[in-house]
């Protein structure tokens, strides 16, 4: 790791070996009331390992999605920092690609041309190459001419992956990138994320709201709580992939996680009281946000 | 790949943009072919019944017509005027396009030239194309530029209208995909913008070769004399050949219908087709 800002003496709180480091982070939002205030981040803490699978999960509309996008430059927070590859992070960059919630693929382009989007500095030949290999890598060979509009959703977000995958990032950041998917494909989806991240070697950041999603990939789950959202508690899995999901250890972690959420996995009911559940796209967040701060939160 | 292909559709599944096949090859032919073409002969009995019933000396039979453009065709005027009237609207709606849609791409994108130009701009549109004609005649006298600059008008605002809409209700997740690709600000508008905004633009280019048609008409009656507006005019004035007058209109007719055909065969194409629905 390079740290051209930070002289050695200062590195004693900030592992060395951190990747993504997240320092003190808040993060307000205006309401609809001029004087109205929503706090979203209160005080987040983050390190993530170089090669590391991280999942960030939390309650509906608690904040994680806006995490998420500070931490990949989309948004300015309103106080402390992220630094990510010993710099600090003032938007978004090339060489942390971000797959997103309501899947950014482009409809006017073909799936390889989609892939192809953040290679045009590579010589042709180079390029096809690349191209040809993230088709195979996520299964839609066949399909390179096809336009989004005629793949299924779980194709779509193949193709995004892909697209990520050939811009050769550092890190990848994975917001809630299955949630428009059905059950069987969302299972899929996350076998062949695991291959290709044990082929790839990347370290990603993924957001879910779904906590069997957050055990079965990660290997360390940051656990948030409601709005204003911090870092509740860190769940690290240390299960063999391919993951069983019916063995004790698996089904030990996961309660775990449902019980610092304030959940009895059994019967769904809340522990505590205020866990209202709420939409959590950022342009609800906000309508969701003022609602919350009138009833008293 | 891993597993089964249990929970991936074939794409022939999943090609929802394709029309359903509704009913046999018959039942289209039927629908499609004969009954408009029923429908136009009933409407062309019921004018010549019309004409022969009131004893009018004037206004023509479908027939009369019919020979007009006959007439108009040999003696190479329908060609020439023809001619004339889409010259005039290439040009300017041309023009029209190769202004229209690079301002209205800059003022959907950035909010403030919106907010300085907007205003204006609402000003100008509703002020109709054939109030300009005076303005135009006195700047361009009697020659096609007279035509060119009034078709030109009119076209512009309906595609700076739909350049602006388009960029102001484009998915923001393409423009934070492209900027995560580190795409410079041109780069941004050349491969992501454009194509983004391409169908929005793209209807309301034909809305604009509409209007285009229908002014070309009105400016040839005034400022010029060749192409089919005179052709109307002409045959009014010099003669009272209501025949040639009708033979004119059934030509424009004609001809809009044409035009709109050939830009609606553009929205078939691949990088726009997407952006109109399941139609």
């Amino acid at each position: 790791m390079k740290w051209p800002n930070v002289s050695p003496s200062m590195q004693n709180e900030q592992p060395p070996e951190a990747i993504v480091l997240v320092r003190d982070l808040w993060m307000t939002f205006a309401g609809k009331r001029r004087d109205e205030q929503i706090h979203v981040l209160e005080s987040v803490n983050i390190d993530v390992s170089p090669g590391e699978f991280v999942c960030m999960v939390g309650p509906s509309g608690c904040g994680k999605s806006t995490l998420l996008n500070i931490i990949g430059g989309f948004l300015t927070p309103t106080r402390g920092q992220v630094i990510v590859e010993g710099l600090p992070v003032t938007g978004p960059d090339r060489r942390r690609i971000f797959v997103f919630q309501e899947n950014g693929v482009f409809p006017w382009l073909t799936v390889e041309q989609n892939i192809g989007f953040g290679l045009s500095r590579l010589a042709l030949a180079e390029r096809n190459n690349v191209i040809a290999h993230y088709v195979a890598m996520v299964g839609l060979h066949g399909f390179e001419r096809s336009y989004p509009r005629e793949l299924s959703g779980g194709m779509r977000q193949r193709v995004e992956i892909a697209r990520a995958l050939a811009a050769n990032p550092d890190i990848i950041y994975m917001d809630e990138p299955f949630g428009a998917l059905d059950f069987l494909t969302r299972l899929k989806m996350r076998a062949d994320l695991i291959r290709i991240w044990q082929n790839e070697k990347k370290t990603v950041l993924f957001v879910t709201h779904d906590i069997e999603e957050a055990v079965q990939l990660a290997d360390r789950v940051l656990v948030m709580s409601q709005r204003p959202a911090t870092i509740r508690d860190v769940v690290n899995v240390d299960l063999p992939r391919p993951r069983d999901i019916d063995s004790r250890e698996y089904l030990q972690t996961r309660d775990r996680i449902f019980q610092v959420m304030g959940m009895d996995i059994h019967t769904g009911i809340a522990k505590e009281p205020g866990s209202p559940p709420g939409p959590d796209s950022i342009d609800q967040r906000r309508k969701v946000g003022s609602d919350a701060a009138t009833t008293g939160a | 790949m891993m597993g089964s292909t249990l929970q991936e559709p074939s794409p022939t599944v999943t090609q929802t943009t394709q029309a359903p096949p509704r009913r046999s090859a018959d039942g289209i032919a039927w629908q499609k072919i004969l009954l408009p073409a029923g429908v136009a002969i009933v409407f062309l009995l019921g004018w010549d019944a019309a004409v022969r019933l009131s004893g009018t000396q004037i206004f023509p039979k479908p027939i009369d017509v019919a020979k007009g453009i006959a007439e108009l065709a040999r003696n190479g005027v329908l060609l020439k005027y023809i001619v004339a009237s889409l010259f005039r609207v290439t040009c300017g709606f041309l023009a029209a396009v190769l202004v229209g849609v690079p301002v209205g791409l800059l003022l959907g994108w950035f909010g403030t030239a919106f907010d300085a130009f907007n205003p204006m701009l609402q000003i100008f549109r509703p002020i109709s194309p054939i109030a300009w004609i005076p303005v135009a005649i006195l700047w361009f006298g009697v020659s096609d530029l007279a035509p060119i600059f009034l078709i030109f008008l009119a076209s512009l605002f309906p595609i700076i209208v739909a350049a602006i809409a388009a960029v102001q209700n484009m998915q923001q997740v393409y423009v934070r995909a492209a900027r995560n690709f580190g795409l410079s600000r041109v780069q941004l508008f050349r491969r992501v913008i454009l194509p983004a905004t391409l169908p929005q633009i793209l209807t309301g280019i034909r809305i604009a070769l509409g209007v285009a048609w229908l002014v070309v008409v009105a400016a040839e009656m005034i400022a010029v004399n060749s192409g089919l507006g005179y052709l109307i005019i002409d045959a009014r004035n010099a003669g009272r050949r209501y025949d040639l007058v009708v033979a004119g209109m059934v030509m424009i007719g004609v001809i809009g219908l044409i035009l709109d055909l050939l830009v609606r065969q553009l929205e078939k194409f691949d990088e726009v087709r997407w952006g109109y629905g399941t139609r």
